[in-house]
């Protein structure tokens, strides 16, 4: 344990957040958020775009006020005592970069180590630890306005165990990173809490596996209220038990398709922005439905392609909770901002 | 040692970790991308040479000469305070790195003396080359034995400067696009309120009385009475401009602290301390 870190890591009480709109309108962000995160913990919160992730986040690392409510980090309030959280906390928001274009990989995370009185020795040590697990390495001297986007963000992610925090905040730490460094990434964090014990991440993150694979405990969040709260094992058992399928169709099927279907308890039809490629996705009573299922598909014109039973997953979790997937929820998300 | 001499002895290493840390940025920066020096040295003499041959032209005394040379090398700080301090949160918040300063366990203070330290190097070579231009290529008069006490007041009117460069500066908490306007607003208005080229005395009491709340005003009036006496044409005693810009400095630096604190605590309400482009 950390010497007299004996507070929970985070607490929050009856959190809430609202804004303002440039149209005058009152958005909540946050509606009641009750959250307490022992030390030593990866704790997830999943949520789609909107949810209220990044507003928790900004608050907890005193950036942003509450508008009612209390927030503890390390024991200390987020309002009234936020130097004393920031001596203990760091931040790494997936999708930005660090640093100044004319330094070096290896002199950004110098720098950075200085604002929290890292030593030189300790921080030189603890940047070429780094940049080796990152595999920013052989880049070390390279200017940071010669790295791509992805070793940007590599090194942002590097900046913020600079200071080996109590508490680190990995907002979607992997966004828009390649497969490998992904995998290295989530490998150094679940090591990292590991061999350090009573440091705490709190991670936020849109991919379910990341936070099955990192986190010991999950929030799932929505519209500003967590929805549910257990370890990912729990949440999935918790689920009611029924059979997920995913179908790859040919064509679009037509209008209220969904009600023909008898003994499916929820049908999604998602289309790949990318790729245009059709799926649905159905939750049925029992397996033996699927038969009839496939016979009413066939009879509405719609040809079946590729069939996959689902084993739960955090996604049948939130889906099962909100009653739509993570990318409709975005969807609706991206329509309300517009 | 006791935990609170511990406690300060870490914030003390902290917050000179961050000035140094900040500063080395741009001193790095001025190694690596030298073009700056033509832009900082040689067409900042045109300006100050336009005022000198001007002067001479109309045949002045050449104390007015000197003041083009000392009022051109004072432009230089000026123009530190506004764009690479005043301004530079408006950068950080763009790039969106302000928040990375932000969640710092520094003060705010210390990160703007750090830019405006890093950009001294730049800065006071510019000063430096305008100096020596004036003196070794018009040959105006520069009484050599009087520039201690000369430094003294410039290095008081700096301190006092750039408090009101970190005033400025908490604006961009709240405001975006907005503040940079205002702050881009200030600097062709303070090179006439401040007399760069001319005694502040020409403005007149009332105009000359109000341009002294912007420290350059009263430090040049008295860096030029102090080298060059009579012929300065002062508008104010040195030994009243001596305590009124130390007065301006505890001012400054206190309201400067204030408001970064106020402008913080309003941008995290309003929740505009790390929107981009706002």
């Amino acid at each position: 344990m950390i010497p007299g870190s004996t507070a929970p890591a985070i607490e929050t009480a009856e959190l809430t957040r609202r804004f303002r709109t440039r149209r005058e309108r009152d958005v909540e962000a946050l509606r009641g958020v009750d959250l307490r995160v022992e030390r030593g913990e990866c704790f997830g919160l999943l949520g789609p775009n909107g949810a209220g992730k990044s507003t928790l986040i900004k608050i907890l690392t005193t950036l942003l006020l509450p508008t009612t409510g209390r927030a503890l980090v390390a024991g200390f309030d987020v309002a009234t005592e936020a130097l004393s959280v920031r001596r203990r906390i760091n931040l790494v928001s997936g999708g930005d970069s660090s640093g100044y274009g004319i330094l070096t990989v290896r002199e950004t995370l110098h720098l950075f180590a200085r604002f929290y009185g890292v030593p030189w020795p300790v921080a030189r040590q603890r940047a070429e630890e780094l940049m080796e697990i990152t595999v920013l390495g052989p880049k070390a001297d390279t200017r940071m306005s010669g790295l791509s986007t992805g070793m940007k963000q590599k090194v942002n992610f590097a900046r913020g165990f600079m200071s080996d925090p109590e508490i680190i905040f990995l907002d979607e730490p992997t966004l828009g990173l390649d497969v490998e460094a992904s995998r290295s990434i989530r490998g150094f964090i679940a090591r990292w809490v590991r061999e350090r014990p009573g440091r705490t991440v709190l991670l936020t993150t849109h991919y379910m596996v990341e936070a099955d694979e990192l986190c010991g405990r999950v929030a799932i969040i929505d519209h500003g209220k967590i929805l549910a709260l257990d370890t990912p094992m729990a949440l999935k058992r918790a689920l009611p038990e029924e059979s997920a399928f995913i179908l790859h169709v040919a064509s679009a099927p037509p209008e209220g398709w969904s009600e023909r279907l008898a003994g499916v308890r929820t049908a999604l039809q998602h289309t790949h922005p990318g790729t245009g490629a059709m799926e649905i996705r159905l939750t049925l009573a029992e397996d033996q439905v699927i038969g009839e299922v496939l016979g009413t598909l066939r009879d509405l014109g719609i040809a079946v392609l590729n069939l996959t039973k689902q084993e739960p997953s955090l996604e049948s979790v939130f889906v099962h909770l909100v009653g739509r997937g993570f990318e409709e929820a975005d969807a609706a998300a991206g329509a309300e901002g517009a | 040692m006791s935990r609170d001499r511990q406690d300060l002895r870490e914030r003390i290493v902290m917050n000179l970790g961050a000035v140094t840390a900040r500063a080395s940025v741009r001193i790095v920066a001025a190694f690596r991308e030298r073009s700056w020096l033509l832009g900082e040295t040689l067409f900042p003499i045109l300006s100050m040479a336009t005022f000198v041959l001007v002067y001479r032209g109309l045949g002045a005394p050449r104390a007015f000469e000197s003041f083009a040379v000392l009022g051109g090398a004072m432009i230089a700080y000026w123009n530190n305070v506004l764009w690479s301090m005043a301004s530079q949160f408006f950068w950080e918040k763009e790039q969106g790195q302000l928040q990375l300063y932000l969640i710092t366990p520094v003060s705010r203070m210390s990160i703007l003396l750090g830019m405006a330290f890093g950009g001294m190097l730049a800065t006071t070579t510019r000063a430096i080359v305008i100096l020596l231009a004036g003196i070794f290529l018009f040959h105006v008069p520069f009484p050599w034995e009087r520039a201690p006490g000369a430094l003294g007041l410039f290095l008081l009117t700096l301190g006092a400067l750039y408090g009101l460069g970190m005033i400025l500066s908490s604006v961009f908490f709240l405001w975006g696009r907005e503040a940079w306007n205002t702050v881009t607003l200030f600097q062709e208005p303070v090179y006439l309120l401040s007399g760069f080229y001319f005694p502040v005395s020409a403005l007149g009491t009332v105009a000359a009385s109000v341009a002294g709340f912007i420290p350059i005003t009263l430090g040049l009036d008295g860096i030029r009475q102090i080298l060059f006496g009579e012929a300065a044409k002062g508008f104010i005693p040195v030994v009243w401009i001596v305590p009124i810009q130390a007065a301006l400095l505890v001012l400054y630096l206190l309201l400067a602290h204030r408001a970064l604190l106020v402008m913080e605590n309003l941008g995290k309400r309003e929740g505009r301390l790390t929107i981009r482009g706002g």
